[in-house]
């Protein structure tokens, strides 16, 4: 199909870094085959006839003067039906087909190879002849799995005019089913897939506010430390914080409608446990199997390390496709730091100078470019539709002031900090709850107010305080017991620890409180309110605080989230009254 | 396509374990080489860099004695591949595959490359069987799944080894047929002699293969020594169908190595002066322990690290930590307390016990009792932090209940004797034993029922 392809022939080869003699007419970022296996890389650095090629599978078993052929285009993915429900490598190589063709463990040289050309889809074309089109818009949908509908979009920069329509029908992935004649002359011809370049993003109307919450069913985020739909988080941890676990329960429930999972140099067991798990999930939405909604990324720790680098833009750029349908989609990168380490394992070998150990002066933009692709958009359809990222951190040694946390933290909004000493403690989440941040809560509160409570972020703001304030007191404590502090601030030690147990700490494998809805996490912090406020005018007629522990309704505090079902909430509003009236009770047999 | 193999009588340069030769055509990234030295001394190499016909060869035995016209190249046109065969149990390698026990060569015609090949994620299984190792710490509360990678990190003069040699003579591997790979990296020649005595009077030398590459033995072999192991590995677990236990040690050592080597190199240094690669070269070794969903065998991998000052957050722990599927911690302070395990329970975890353990796996109150006993022991530490202060008589009862939890914890539950092989069961009922010490109204993370049985049952 490629007639005048260009031909180099191989001159250095250093680990994923491969040179080439007379490259003169390459493109930079172009995708080659290399050697005789057919290796697939990219171009990288063109310098007078020699290019150098980064080579996203293994080089061992190059020889010196095999050919680097040219492709004619940059690296790119195919966008279609098909991704939904599979797993891909690092350049959208379907790791099911990879192993249909070689059993347990991954071959060099399988070749460009992505979504199934063969599969049979239902194809219902929606326009006519004569019908003029713009970029953006839909001509034809494919119920891709029973949950998304899959809508077939013109690519971007093209217009013109519907020349010949076939009838809705069955086609495959690049049957011709619609001809146009372009405004710019000539014809062209649109099948169910396009091909797009990954490190462009894909263009949009226009950026629109943030205004509305990704939930997660996670108290400690939906409450504390919210996550706009279109917005950014970043989650550091060191190992054994609990950042896949976190990261896993983004993927099972937040209210996207699409979930991309980029597993970016992690370990292979972590992917295999999504792929057994997820399809045995109900999306609480649709109930229908969570697979059907997701597409899982994976380039393991031992993988290629030239497709790590890559694997992230596949990801954004396949969560940009399913946006400009109108979806709004979560990207999950788990984790950014082993694709900042590919970074600077190629720079390396590409012998640029280093700056911050070791990392390439480019982090800090490539890190931007990444980030910034993120956003609440219209589509050129005219939908509204986002892309959430959420990319983990891992630093090294848990020290957050390390380059790739210090940069990434420029270019986020939400930070959601895991703690080495809560997870020792076993407290998960692991997120701090002091150091962690969140820049939309202010943006998001229009929407609290209205469709929560009105008093759910002021309550919010109370227990922050308490919480800080319980830290200073702990310092004291420390020194000198607990048991010598005055009584209204033993309660707040007494409240926060409550807060702790009973609300920030959520069990990811209970039935009841892996996911919370809005609702029960209000009653919740409502039930906790009251129980300060009620306890606090115990307090300060004299009541002592072993006093204020023993009653019977205080200890059901903690387990409500156990004990009390989603589907049961009255149960808190019981519980509302009830700590009223027992301290009530209690404060009239005291003055008496 | 036959090649020729031509001879290259002069190199270029040597430095250090490297050697150039240029005008060399036809050669392979990652192609094995057999250099000659004076005729008689055979070495072996492998290529690591070519450009344009000037290629540079690393020398597993090392430089000494080479100079640049004493020798014969040989490039043998494939990678560094090892022998397999059954032949292999009993027997003591080197880290390139050389038997070094006076025995001969393995001959089999199925070889395989050292680097083996990254296992496919959709191919692999989820690892859920519970191995009970007898040691209550790990039983209980970091459990060993078979196909885990589950390395212990260490410090120098701490009981690893001896905890090593304890889960491999007691762990329930498979009844049948079991094979377990030892790989030396640094060691010194008698922590070598220890592990091989302690095989033979347990009597599983017999299902050993040992690949030994001691402290004074040349790096660029100790390089591959852990490569080695593992196709070993490979072919036991997939090809045999057999369930093995990888010990690798020292995890450190090798890590070092690599650093020389990169240094050598002129790589860029990146983290104390370790290569940027040093996480995907690590993850190359680790994740080739696993099990696959359509063939029989499993590969359990534990890895041995001492961490350089105790320190946790150096590059090897800490790299090793997120690829790995949980660690031992081994902690200073039990091990000068004379604790046997020294298992710093707190930072040890093992992220694959949540699926395997519990009903149908260990029993119903594991996963209750391991959070109970972790939550409290984690408090523990806040109080004896307050006590040094105030002093223990000002505490209040139930913080001094606290502090006598502490200390049943540490000798009744992690501490135990060197051949004790504890039943998961009795584990757990010593567990819920020390946790009878302190009142019930702090047990908060047990469910009602467990309290009911349990809990309540040995009063």
């Amino acid at each position: 199909m490629n007639e005048n392809r260009l031909e180099g022939k191989i001159t250095l080869v250093n680990g994923p870094v491969v040179q080439g003699s007379s490259m003169g007419a390459f493109k930079l970022n172009e995708m080659v085959t290399v050697g005789n296996k057919q290796l697939i890389g990219e171009v990288v650095i063109l310098d007078g006839d020699k290019a150098t090629i980064q080579v996203y599978e293994e080089t061992e078993g190059l020889y010196a003067g095999e050919a680097i052929v040219s492709t004619g285009s940059p690296l790119s993915i195919s966008l279609g039906p098909g991704m939904l429900g599979n797993m891909f490598d690092g350049i959208q190589r379907p790791l099911h087909k990879i192993e249909s063709i070689s059993p347990n463990f991954i071959p060099e040289g399988i070749g460009l190879i992505s979504l199934d050309e063969q599969k049979p889809w239902e194809v219902n074309i929606l326009v006519t002849a004569g019908q003029v089109l713009h970029g953006g818009e839909v001509y034809a949908t494919v119920q891709e799995t029973e949950s998304i509908l899959h809508k077939i979009l013109l690519p971007p920069h093209i217009s013109g005019t519907v020349a010949s329509v076939k009838d809705s029908g069955v086609y495959t992935l690049h049957d011709v089913i619609v001809t146009l004649n372009l405004d710019s002359g000539g014809i062209y011809e649109l099948t169910l897939m396009q091909k797009w370049p990954v490190r462009r993003g894909r263009p949009v109307a226009q950026r629109i506010p943030i205004y509305k919450p990704l939930i997660t069913g996670q108290r400690v985020i939906d409450t504390f430390f919210p996550v706009a739909k279109g917005g950014t988080v970043a989650l550091p941890g060191g190992f054994g914080t609990g950042k896949t676990v976190t990261q896993h329960q983004f993927a099972k429930w937040s209210d996207a409608d699409i979930i991309v999972y980029i597993g970016c140099g992690e370990r292979g067991n972590e992917m295999t446990n999504v792929l057994e798990e997820f399809p045995q999930l109900i999306d609480p939405r649709t109930n229908r199997p969570l697979m059907e909604r997701t597409i899982l990324i994976a380039n393991t720790s031992n993988m290629p390390v030239a497709a790590r680098e890559a694997s992230i833009y596949t990801g954004i750029t396949m969560a940009e496709y399913y946006r400009d349908m109108g979806y709004d989609v979560a990207i999950m990168a788990d984790s950014t730091s082993r694709w900042a380490e590919a970074l600077r394992e190629i720079s390396g070998r590409l012998e640029e100078m280093p700056a911050e150990e070791g990392y390439p002066a480019y982090l800090p933009s490539r890190l931007a470019q990444f980030y910034e692709r993120a956003g609440c958009i219209e589509t050129l359809n005219g939908d509204e539709a986002s892309v959430t990222i959420i990319g983990a951190v891992s630093p090294a040694g848990g020290d957050f002031s390390e380059p790739v946390t210090e940069n990434t933290k420029r270019f986020v909004s939400a930070f959601l900090a895991l703690d080495k000493k809560l997870a020792y403690a076993r407290h998960y989440p692991a997120i701090n709850y002091l150091i962690s941040y969140s820049g939309y809560v202010k943006l998001l509160e229009d929407w609290y107010k209205e469709h929560v409570a009105p008093d759910m972020l002021d309550i919010r703001g109370k227990m922050v305080k308490l919480l800080q304030e319980e830290e200073k007191l702990n310092e004291i404590v420390q020194l000198i017991g607990e048991d010598v502090l005055p009584n209204d601030q033993q309660l707040i030690l007494e409240t926060a620890r409550t807060i702790k147990k009973g609300f920030l700490q959520q069990n990811a494998l209970h039935k009841e409180d892996t996911y919370v809805s809005l609702t029960k996490q209000y009653k919740m912090l409502k039930v906790l309110d009251i129980f300060y406020e009620s306890a606090l005018a115990c307090v300060k007629i004299g009541i002592p605080l072993s006093t204020i522990r023993k009653e019977e309704v205080y200890q059901q505090i903690v387990k409500m989230k156990y004990e009390v079902p989603n589907s049961q909430l009255y149960l808190l509003d019981d519980m509302m009254e009830e700590i009223k009236q027992s301290y009530a009770k209690l404060r009239d047999k005291y003055v008496e | 396509m036959i090649r020729l193999i031509k001879e290259y009588l002069k190199l270029e340069k040597v430095e250090g374990p490297l050697i150039m030769v240029s005008d060399v055509t036809d050669v392979a990234y990652g192609e094995f080489v057999k250099i000659t030295v004076e005729q008689d001394d055979v070495r072996f190499g492998k290529v690591i860099k070519i450009d344009g016909n000037d290629v540079v060869v690393q020398v597993f035995e090392g430089t000494t004695g080479i100079s640049t016209q004493n020798i014969a190249v040989q490039f043998m046109g494939k990678p560094l591949e090892l022998a397999l065969s059954l032949d292999m149990l009993g027997r003591t390698f080197n880290g390139v595959g050389k038997p070094i026990d006076g025995g001969i060569n393995i001959a089999s015609r199925h070889k395989a490359n050292i680097n083996g090949r990254p296992i496919n994620p959709v191919a692999r299984k989820y690892p859920r069987n519970f191995i009970q190792t007898g040691v209550s710490a790990i039983d209980a509360l970091m459990t060993l799944i078979r196909g885990q990678k589950l390395p212990i990190f260490s410090g120098n003069g701490m009981a690893h080894n001896e905890l090593a040699v304890q889960i491999v003579n007691q762990a329930n591997i498979d009844d049948g047929e079991f094979v377990i790979i030892f790989g030396a990296m640094g060691v010194r020649h008698d922590d070598a002699d220890y592990f091989r005595k302690s095989f033979e009077t347990s009597g599983v030398l017999d299902h050993v293969v040992m690949f030994l590459n001691l402290a004074d033995d040349p790096i660029v072999e100790r390089i591959s020594t852990p490569r080695t192991a593992l196709t070993a590995a490979e072919y036991f677990a997939f090809d045999q169908h057999m369930h093995v236990l990888v010990i690798i040690t020292d995890m450190t050592s090798y890590a070092e190595a690599l650093r020389e080597m990169s240094s050598i190199r002129g790589e860029i240094p990146s983290r104390k002066g370790y290569p940027g690669y040093l996480y995907s070269d690590l993850s190359t070794i680790y994740e080739r322990a696993g099990m696959l969903e359509n063939t029989e065998g499993s590969i359990t991998l534990i890895p041995i690290l001492t961490m350089p000052n105790d320190d946790i957050t150096h590059p090897i722990p800490d790299l090793t930590g997120f690829i790995t599927e949980g660690q031992i911690v081994l902690s200073r302070e039990l091990n000068q307390k004379q604790i046997y395990p020294p298992i710093a329970v707190l930072p040890s975890l093992s992220r694959l016990m949540k699926d395997g353990i519990g009903e149908g796996y260990t029993r119903e109150d594991h996963v209750d009792l391991a959070n109970q006993l972790f939550a409290a022991y984690s408090h523990v530490q806040d109080i004896r932090s307050l006590a040094q202060i105030i002093g223990e008589d000002d505490l209040s009862d139930i913080d001094r209940s606290y502090l006598a939890f502490g200390r049943a914890f540490e000798n009744k539950f992690v501490a135990q004797g060197h051949h004790e092989n504890r039943s998961i069961a009795e584990t757990l009922d010593i567990g819920w034993e020390i946790l009878r010490i302190l009142p019930i109204s702090e047990l908060d993370r047990l469910a009602p029922e467990m309290i009911d049985k349990y809990y309540k049952a040995g009063e």
